[in-house]
């Protein structure tokens, strides 16, 4: 095999690739800025907002109570909430938003507390809005809190210990280290994302490269120089993988530094920094490039395939008709990855994308099973094998490269 | 020299059944020559150009191109060939030179012949107005000289020009007659169709005429003007193709 040939295809392609506004777009900037927009710039926008509700000091309506007047001052006293009186149309308002909630303190409500009889205190919301739910949460704290009271005073009166009603603890504890446990929340989604970055970012040069140059009319003219048709095909090939790893690389490293930033930005939300130096945690080096290991057949198997399905269109556009439900096809066994309770197991380490993809979640956490390994990269890579030898008996079918 | 010895095509279409595009077809073009296909559109011209040129393979009978077989040879077919169409389009994001440049590698020249080849071609075809402006700014005939450039790079003793001038103004079409001239004048084999009498008439040695898939009838036009007691050759062609041509439009 003449490597000469083939680095000559290689690098005319990626000359013209990278003179090419679509593919710098599609494999450089769209990998490099989605992150960067869609988790500090939505995240940041999303924070500001949650925070915003929490600081708004919601109307809550009064209904009841006239004969309860401890709770309804206690109520009263809280500062965090503006009790206004009771109206007719108290439902309508929560729906229109001018209010956030309403409670309802029963007829009798203390006597029947104080006479240990059972009540409901009913709080109405506007389920699924957030500043509605804030409000709840405020109230329903108020009346446990009181709950909690009144069951101390019982017990006190009794000379009954707490422990009558709580005669034991349950307590959870994490033992998985801390790169493990975020491995396991975060794994799912790095997989997924290189996996699906592999394939958009081999998606428009593989189709350029195929059903493009068929319709630019340049194929003829490659066609009719001397090189072999495969190292033409293995030329185009490499343009291709380089396309799908690089986008791939890109977005890790755009994802690496967003979620830094997000962590750094977010200094008072624990959950978010905390998500953020997960993150961090797992893309160490040596997870980086056992992810980027297992892509690799995986790459291999997208650019191959893409490439061989393209070629077939005669237009550019036709190609995209094709190539658009191929991604379908990869999100599908991807995000089932990602489902909680899905694991790896000798079955499932067989089939393409979904394997690599509950690899690549125990890889991040740090989890090395060897067997796996072997088995999905072996397999992956004659899945791959079996593309390319596809994409290269394409090449030379004439019904295909003169398909009218 | 090219030597087609019985050259057949056969292509499957779903609706007509099998086509025979090209159908056993033996001719030889001698090196100095220039050989004229003359055919209407869809005679089997641009098929029976792109087996030469090991773009299609043929599915019966074969080719000797420069003493290689199109068959068992083709990649050292294509680089004793120049294969020049309308067809042929230029890299469009690449410049000038480097479009000549890769197919000049591709064709398995050194960096320092190609420098020198290239320089070489650039200059005679008075390119160098225009060699790092991308193709896709070029104008036609600009664009021409490149795929002219291209076709030369690596010297092939054969060219094969399949309608070369379709299409083209008439100052572009005329670089690329003067082309065709000068590449019989340096010794080379040269085949072009066309459908254009008068091209045939100015430029070729021998003519034949092919109609569905047929070679109908080959000579000089001395020749022909004597067999057929015609002196236009385009009278000389409808009494050729007419009969097959009612023949193949009532089929």
């Amino acid at each position: 095999m003449s490597l000469r040939n083939v680095g000559i295809v290689y690098k005319k392609e990626l000359t013209e690739a990278l003179r090419d506004r679509r593919t710098v777009v599609s494999t450089i900037l769209v990998p490099l800025l989605l992150f960067p927009v869609l988790s500090v710039g939505f995240g940041a926008l999303a924070i500001t907002l949650v925070g915003k509700a929490k600081e708004e000091v919601p109307k809550v309506m009064l209904r009841g109570g006239e004969d309860s007047p401890d709770v309804v001052e206690g109520l009263k006293k809280l500062d965090k909430i503006e009790i206004v009186p009771e109206t007719p149309n108290w439902k309508d308002q929560i729906i229109n938003k001018e209010i956030r909630a309403a409670v309802e303190i029963p007829t009798g409500f203390q006597t029947n507390v104080a006479g240990q009889k059972s009540d409901t205190v009913r709080i109405y919301n506007y389920e699924g809005e957030l500043k509605s739910e804030f409000a709840t949460e405020k109230v329903e704290k108020y009346m446990k809190d009181y709950r909690d009271r009144v069951v101390k005073e019982r017990l006190a009166a009794k000379n009954l210990p707490e422990t009558v009603l709580k005669p034991f603890e349950v307590k959870q504890e994490n033992v998985a280290p801390p790169e493990k446990v975020s491995g396991a929340a975060f794994g799912g989604i790095i997989g997924y994302m290189v996996i699906l970055l592999c394939m958009t970012g081999a998606m428009y040069p593989a189709m350029d490269l195929t059903a493009g140059e068929k319709e630019r009319g340049t194929m003829e003219t490659i066609l009719s120089s001397p090189i072999s048709r495969m190292h033409l095909v293995l030329g185009k090939f490499f343009l291709v993988l380089t396309a799908a790893l690089g986008t791939a690389a890109l977005s890790v490293l755009s994802m690496g530094v967003s979620f830094s930033v997000l962590g750094h930005y977010t200094g008072q939300s624990a959950g978010g920094r905390a998500a953020a130096s997960g993150l961090l945690l797992k893309l160490g080096p040596k997870t980086v490039i056992s992810v980027f290991l297992m892509a690799l057949p995986v790459a291999v198997l997208f650019s191959a395939t893409l490439m061989t399905i393209a070629l077939f269109a005669k237009t550019y556009k036709e190609a995209q008709s094709y190539l658009t439900p191929m991604t379908f096809v990869v999100i599908i066994p991807a995000i089932a990855a990602m489902l909680p309770g899905v694991e790896l197991t000798p079955k499932l380490s067989l089939i393409p994308i979904l394997n690599v993809s509950l690899l690549c979640k125990e890889l991040v956490a740090g989890t090395y099973h060897w067997n796996f390994i072997a088995i999905i990269f072996i397999s992956t890579c004659v899945y791959a094998a079996v593309a390319l030898f596809l994409a290269i008996k394409m090449f030379q079918r004439e019904s295909v490269l003169f398909r009218s | 020299m090219i030597e087609a010895r019985g050259l057949s095509k056969r292509f499957q279409d779903k609706k007509r059944g099998e086509i025979r595009a090209v159908d056993n077809v033996s001719f030889t073009c001698q090196p100095g020559k220039i050989y004229g296909l003359l055919g209407a559109n869809g005679a089997g011209k641009t098929t029976t150009l792109r087996m030469l040129a090991t773009i299609l393979e043929p599915t019966d009978g074969t080719a000797i191109v420069c003493g290689h077989d199109v068959v068992e040879e083709p990649e050292k077919v294509r680089a004793n060939v120049g294969f020049l169409s309308t067809a042929t389009a230029l890299y469009r994001r690449l410049t000038a030179q480097e479009f000549v440049e890769y197919f000049g590698r591709l064709n398995g020249l050194d960096e320092a012949t190609l420098k020198k080849r290239v320089d070489d071609i650039f200059s005679r075809l008075d390119m160098n107005g225009f060699r790092d402006r991308r193709c896709d700014k070029l104008s036609t005939g600009m664009m021409q000289k490149t795929s002219i450039a291209r076709t030369l790079v690596h010297d092939p003793p054969v060219m094969i020009f399949d309608e070369p001038t379709n299409g083209l103004d008439i100052m572009t079409a005329r670089t690329i007659t003067a082309f065709i001239r000068e590449c019989r004048d340096n010794g080379k084999t040269v085949i072009f169709s066309t459908h254009i009498m008068s091209e045939v008439e100015r430029l070729c040695d021998t003519i034949g005429i092919i109609q569905s898939g047929k070679l109908l009838v080959e000579g000089s036009l001395a020749q022909l003007r004597d067999k057929f007691a015609e002196h236009e050759l385009e009278e000389i062609f409808v009494k050729v193709v007419a009969p097959h041509y009612v023949a193949a439009e009532a089929n």
